[in-house]
């Protein structure tokens, strides 16, 4: 993973500097949303007519609760991945990774719920069309992190290097909490406007 | 005293000398920040002759609405049936000359190019902190640029909405020619070029904040760092904000959504497009584009400050309030994006808010033009081709600033908007000054790029004709502009009170002819001097910053020993006591010691002692802490 020839003190700058391009990364994903959450208040506001005008499905709520306890069974994963308990780690992921799963096929259920109250993406009042970007957008990055669920998975099976293994680890651990957190404040926000 | 770290425990890194490479990830795939650089640089000189060969072809309509060009046919085809331009094309050609020169060149060629060669070099990194991140970056923009450039060969032609694709021409496939499959390839050539810059912004801030050499604290940074950093934060910021915009777009013109569409009727047919509001885009589209403004110009400033200093061999006057001004021009450039609608029914008291921060902005401008005189003034100048350019590059900042207060008046903007006095103010506060900032880079780091020299005399002739020609270009649109005359018409004799503007037209193309030409001087002494160029020596122009100190022939790793570690700020130029008029930033004070002064200490009392120590055994009155 590291090139060769970099003292110790360059290595371990280097992941520190790649651990920041993670959070900036995260920062350039937030602002997508951010400006979706300003298009979507700018245009409720612009009359009467528009709006969510719906109860949010019911199943938002197991989603939200999903999603809660995949963190945790990666963040135990991480744990597992520092006391080099490599089967544990790997039993773990699975288990994010299944939940992630849940997660992506409840969203889908959402919409069918939606379609179901004749509430349709293709809509005169786009905010609810809104409500199909808000989740589809953020089930994108739900794949992105699918892949990085794999990849840590193939990490902990080829027997990577120790530290390699808990940098990758500790990078996906990082990335799911914050689409963990990420579809909290797109509930939220859409709860405030319902 | 050395400017060379080179034997500096070169044992010990070796490493770095004997990386295998093929051809393939030396040159092609490479995820060396040097390599990328060129990379970015040459493609960028690339979509810069595409772009002006386009707009050379649209002012040859402007200049001779009437008259046809039997050998236009030849070269486009049915676009120009007959020899004469068809007015979708001169749409197309307006559109995409501002999206590739805006976006292709005046951000990838010059933040990727100068950010991915300056960086690690200014800062003493090794590389950038996600080489292949770095290599991504270059190839998503590659491929948005043959995306771009594919869509000249589709049948419906170019998009044609304008640089900024405003619905509903952007998101009704069916209302013009441009609107159909040329726009959908924009579309997905912009995407893959935000995800570019995206990635190249993340890794630069990245390294600048982690991967700083030993000694090298954020005030000793060149303000090249200082504003590639900026400009990396800002594009971070605003860059996602448009692909929000263009996933909605996307939907409208793909799947019948109404987030901006309403009330339209095309050919005939009523759309069912219902509640929305092209407005909305325009709102999103300028909180990015308006800092996209900032991302273009502040690199320029950063390599300019960097020139104009080191060729008027004095310190850049006022660093801190460079920096600061940098920074104040980061955070305005996100409150500003409404003076770019004004006449869009906006709320008058929400136009005031906008036209105040908008104005405020000429503050912190204001501050580097002056700077920047105040550096040139009395020193002791060497008018190299790159510091001709760096001087012209503040030469068009001023006066293209200075019709931004003009426009940035909200009462004032009902009578220019949309006319040619705005296509005056852009190009030369930000089109021209940025291209005169990213060429003198070309000129000032050909050497670090290449390891050879550019031909002087052809760089005078290029900075002269170019020059002159830019201002003839552009300085009478603005009397169009005052006039009244619309920017993106097709036919000036159409209308009769535009009929009279014909003949400056017809100045204004022939100046852009010559100007173009001139570009053919600046084509040849760049690529011919790759191979044919002056061998050039490790420090060409006596400069200061941490890039000179690596060999000319490029390593792995950049540095073969020890990454050098720095002392001193990087604008030590002509300091009094010293016998040459430069002290690189990894020279030691201990080396220094007739030119060193109190505040070089910071406040360390040991040094201010050790100092003192040595001024009174050589005679010289003792520095005050």
């Amino acid at each position: 993973m590291e090139k060769t020839g970099f003292s110790t003190e360059e290595v371990i700058q280097s992941r520190k500097a790649k651990k920041f391009n993670l959070w900036l990364g995260m920062i350039g994903m937030f602002m997508m949303f951010a400006a979706l959450s300003s298009g979507f208040i700018v245009y409720t506001a612009s009359g009467v007519d528009k709006g969510i005008k719906t109860i949010l499905p019911n199943i938002f709520i197991w989603s939200t609760i999903v999603i809660v306890v995949s963190s945790i069974t990666l963040h135990l994963a991480y744990q597992a991945a520092k006391a080099e308990k490599l089967g544990k780690q790997r039993l773990l992921l699975i288990a994010t990774f299944a939940l992630g799963v849940a997660f992506f096929c409840m969203q889908y259920h959402a919409w069918t719920v939606l379609v179901s109250r004749e509430i349709y993406f293709i809509n005169s009042n786009a905010s609810q069309s809104f409500i199909y970007i808000f989740t589809g957008l953020h089930l994108a990055h739900i794949v992105a992190g699918l892949i990085v669920l794999v990849r840590c998975f193939i990490g902990a099976t080829n027997a990577v290097p120790f530290q390699d293994n808990q940098f990758r680890m500790n990078l996906a651990v990082i990335f799911w909490h914050f689409l963990d957190l990420l579809w909290i404040y797109i509930y939220v926000f859409l709860l405030l406007n319902q | 005293m050395s400017s060379t770290v080179i034997s500096h425990g070169a044992a010990h890194h070796d490493a770095h000398n004997h990386h295998h490479e093929t051809f393939l990830t030396k040159y092609i795939f490479s995820q060396d920040h040097k390599m990328i650089a060129k990379q970015f640089l040459i493609t960028g000189i690339v979509m810069a002759v595409f772009a002006m060969v386009l707009s050379i072809l649209f002012r040859i309509q402007l200049a001779w609405p009437d008259k046809d060009f039997p050998i236009l046919e030849v070269f486009l085809g049915k676009w120009a049936e007959g020899g004469r331009m068809k007015p979708e094309f001169f749409l197309s050609l307006v559109t995409i000359h501002g999206t590739m020169m805006v976006f292709f060149v005046l951000t990838a060629g010059l933040s990727g190019t100068f950010s991915n060669l300056l960086i690690p070099y200014q800062l003493g990194a090794r590389d950038m902190a996600s080489p292949f991140m770095n290599m991504l970056s270059y190839w998503l923009f590659f491929t948005a640029c043959v995306i771009m450039v594919a869509s000249f060969f589709v049948e419906s032609g170019p998009a044609s909405a304008g640089w900024t694709i405003y619905p509903p021409l952007s998101a009704v496939p069916t209302s013009i020619a441009g609107s159909g499959l040329g726009m959908t390839l924009w579309l997905i050539s912009m995407t893959l070029f935000i995800a570019s810059q995206v990635m190249g912004g993340v890794n630069y801030i990245s390294t600048v904040l982690n991967m700083r050499t030993k000694g090298m604290d954020l005030w000793k940074m060149p303000l090249t760092i200082w504003a590639f950093f900026l400009t990396a934060i800002v594009g971070l910021l605003s860059f996602p904000v448009l692909v929000s915009a263009v996933v909605l777009l996307f939907f409208d013109r793909s799947v019948g959504t109404s987030f901006y569409l309403s009330d339209l009727v095309v050919q005939g047919q009523i759309l069912p497009n219902e509640g929305g509001s092209p407005i909305l885009f325009q709102h999103l589209f300028w909180f990015l584009g308006h800092p996209e403004v900032y991302i273009v110009v502040m690199p320029a400033l950063g390599l300019t400050s960097e020139v104009i200093s080191t060729n008027s061999r004095k310190p850049i006057f006022g660093y801190h309030a460079m920096v600061y001004s940098l920074v104040g021009i980061t955070v305005l450039s996100f409150i500003v994006w409404g003076h770019h609608m004004f006449v869009t029914g906006m709320n008058p008291f929400l136009g005031g808010v906008f036209m105040i921060t908008t104005l405020i902005i000429a503050v912190p401008s204001a501050v580097k033009a002056f700077n920047y005189i105040a550096t040139l003034w009395r020193g002791n100048i060497r008018f190299t081709p790159a510091m001709m350019f760096a001087i012209g590059m503040v030469s068009f900042f001023v006066s293209g600033g200075l019709t931004g207060l003009y426009l940035g008046n909200a009462a004032l903007d009902i009578n220019l908007h949309d006319t040619y006095f705005v296509v005056a103010h852009f190009h030369l506060v930000m089109g021209s000054a940025s291209i005169f900032g990213m060429l003198c880079g070309v000129y000032h780091w050909y050497p670090k790029m290449f390891g050879r020299m550019m031909d002087t005399k052809l760089g005078y002739l290029h900075f002269w004709l170019t020059f002159i020609g830019a201002y003839l270009v552009f300085f009478p649109m603005h009397f169009m502009g005052i006039d009244g005359v619309p920017r993106r018409y097709y036919s000036f004799t159409a209308f009769p009170f535009m009929e009279k503007w014909v003949s400056v037209n017809l100045l204004i193309t022939w100046a852009a002819i010559v100007a173009g030409l001139a570009q053919v001087a600046f084509l040849w002494n760049f690529f011919s001097s790759i191979w044919k160029g002056k061998k050039a020596p490790q420090n060409p122009w006596g400069s200061n910053t941490l890039e000179w100190t690596t060999p000319v022939e490029h390593i792995h790793g950049n540095w073969p020993g020890e990454i050098p570690t720095v002392y001193r700020w990087p604008y030590d130029y002509s300091k009094p006591g010293h016998d040459s008029d430069f002290i690189p930033q990894n020279v030691p004070h201990s080396e220094t010691m007739s030119s060193n002064m109190a505040h070089d200490f910071e406040g360390n009392e040991d040094a201010i002692r050790i100092q003192n120590e040595w001024n009174k055994a050589n005679n010289r009155e003792t520095i005050e802490e």
